[in-house]
């Protein structure tokens, strides 16, 4: 094997025994042996397990005894899904040393499919975070400009994902944390319907938010993993009946006759020129495939952001809870008595932005502002549902940016948290009404940086989204693209 | 709205959480900042809107009742910081 290819092309290639299984695992083991220094795309990387899985993988393509489509296909798993007995830690102190009795349904069904887990990777602490920057061990860095952010909280997914450091990945979004990462570092990125994936055995972050995805080499990775993962469960609460992913329609990428909504709002000041550009070839591809574009007014979208952090940090406080220093992860060892045990413990382990969320949460929660606040914001998702609901009974689809800008340099964020929470401003909205989006990658801007494009769809719309996504990379090549390698990069600088 | 001293040092005590004195001071200016920008909600009308808690009706999630991941004892508390005797071991509570 020379170059990376695409997970279903290399599915293709070892079902016909034209590539072995240890080859694809070799030549990723090379690469994140060369990269990963440098990079910090992995926070556990298991080569022997997978190298076992791959022998027993083989035998059954050997034997003709595989019919999923990604047999044999490595996969990198973002740092909050449970796998047993590997360690699993959201990328925080608080849950080092961390291994789960049990395997996320996630991981289940990559396994039923025949493929190998590759370790777990970075992500900004219990995904608090759009940079990847507030990880315990250390910030995952951009493989197009390694000054950079890959973006997050899945920025390990994306960042293995671009740098040729994994075939595919699987990250998880409570706001913009799939498709973020996925546009700053040029590849196919899908958050799905909420209750389309199960998630049992994602370490929570916002119950009501929260949803795993594929990060992906292009739209036909992003379906195939999909179709994969995704399914009722029933230890997911939240999980529901629907009818599975149509592969083959994806392919057909058929957008003829299809209308497609731009919101307004979505090309407001805020907008880099460049990156808005971008966005608006998109829809002159589709156009020019048949599909309908017109711009429309959706005036609730400027204030998803306060309703997103409202409801995503009420929640946190009570999901993380559960860290308390007694039943897994860091204990603090001079503590007096239980109570101690519990502040000492959490205040500790957790990081700074992990304990001003949880403490902004405890604020909107609490008596006297809890009808100000989270109340509030639970009535204003209540109008956001309406306004997708409203646009949905015109379009097919919804278009937009993915974010403001390009990929910020490392430590802009950190140093203006607001200005990190206010680039989140067109995915989190997508998250409040559950529906699915996939991001694309649209261009690149004058310093050579990916810009993505989300096109939103109905609930449980991800055959459409991503056929037209499909559609998009038929007439385009920005997915191909692929940067340099950054040890070089490193040499030069 | 303003978040002042005393507010901090009453949501570390909801929270469960002890901030450094630097900490106390970066938390009281970066959580007025985000109230700052959250409290544009209040020009937004919700009168009479009803709260949406889920994204989707989903109502009534039913299984049978039946245990289905067996005895797990030994590697649920294989993660615990201290155990004793199959069960949690925590500081004394009660004098």
């Amino acid at each position: 094997m020379e170059k990376m290819l695409s997970a279903v092309t290399l599915a293709e290639k070892i079902k016909s025994k034209e590539i072995k299984v240890s080859e694809v695992i070799d030549f990723v083991e090379n690469n994140v042996n060369r990269t990963d220094k440098v990079l910090n795309c992995y926070t556990v990387f298991d080569s022997q397990k997978a190298r076992e899985r791959a022998e027993v993988i083989q035998r059954k393509i050997d034997r003709g005894e595989v019919a999923s489509p990604l047999a044999g296909i490595p996969i990198g798993i973002k740092d909050n899904i449970c796998s047993k007995g590997e360690l699993t830690t959201c990328s925080s102190k608080i849950l080092s040393g961390f291994r789960p009795p049990y395997n996320a349904t996630v991981i289940e069904r990559l396994n039923d499919a025949d493929m190998i887990t590759l370790g777990k990777l970075n992500m900004d602490e219990f995904a608090m975070g759009s940079t990847t920057e507030t990880s315990f061990y250390g910030p995952t860095k951009n493989p197009w400009d390694i000054q950079r952010v890959p973006g997050g909280s899945s920025g390990g997914s994306a960042a293995a994902v671009a740098g040729g450091e994994a075939v595919c990945a699987v990250g998880s979004a409570t706001g913009g944390a799939i498709r973020q990462p996925a546009a700053f570092c040029g590849v196919t990125g899908l958050k799905p319907t909420y209750g389309s994936v199960s998630r049992y055995g994602l370490i929570a972050y916002a119950s009501s938010l929260d949803q795993i995805g594929p990060l992906a080499q292009d739209a036909l990775d992003a379906a195939a993993v999909y179709s994969v993962i995704s399914g009722r469960d029933s230890t997911d609460g939240t999980s529901m009946e629907f009818t599975p992913l149509d592969y083959s329609a994806v392919e057909s990428a058929d957008v003829k006759g299809k209308k497609i909504g731009i919101p307004e709002q979505y090309f407001g000041d805020g907008l880099n020129s460049e990156v808005a550009q971008a966005v608006m070839s998109v829809a002159e591809v589709l156009e020019s495939r048949g599909a309908i574009v017109e711009r429309f007014q959706m005036p609730i979208a400027e204030y998803a952001i306060p309703t997103y952090y409202i409801i995503a940090c009420a929640e946190a406080c009570s999901n993380l809870s559960r860290f308390d220093g007694i039943k897994y992860g860091y204990s603090c060892e001079s503590a007096e008595d239980l109570l101690d045990v519990y502040v000492k413990s959490r205040s500790e382990g957790f990081g700074y932005e992990v304990k001003k969320r949880i403490m902004l949460g405890n604020f909107v929660l609490s008596s006297g502002y809890y009808d100000a606040y989270y109340n509030k914001a639970l009535q204003v998702k209540a109008q956001i549902i309406s306004a997708f609901n409203e646009a949905f009974e015109r379009y097919d689809m919804i278009l937009g940016p993915v974010a403001p800008t390009t990929a910020l340099k490392m430590g802009e964020n950190l140093s203006n948290p607001l200005q990190m929470y206010l680039g989140d401003i067109y995915t989190v909205m997508i998250n409040i009404a559950g529906l699915p989006s996939v991001s694309v990658p649209c261009g690149f801007d004058k310093s050579g940086l990916p810009i993505g494009a989300q096109i939103i769809g109905k609930p449980f719309g991800e055959e459409q989204i991503l056929s037209a996504a499909h559609a998009f990379q038929l007439d385009t090549d920005h997915h191909l693209k692929r940067p340099k390698s950054p040890v070089a990069d490193e040499k030069e600088g | 709205m303003e978040i002042n001293k005393d507010l901090v040092i009453y949501l570390e005590k909801l929270a469960r959480i002890e901030l450094s004195e630097s900490e106390k001071v970066k938390v009281e200016k970066e959580l007025s900042e985000v109230l700052g920008y959250i409290d544009m909600l209040s020009e937004l009308d919700t009168e009479g809107v009803e709260p949406a808690s889920h994204s989707f009706p989903v109502n009534n999630v039913f299984r049978e009742d039946v245990v289905t991941n067996g005895d797990s004892r030994a590697s649920v508390l294989s993660n615990a910081p201290h155990s004793k005797d199959g069960c949690f071991k925590v500081p004394k509570t009660v004098e």
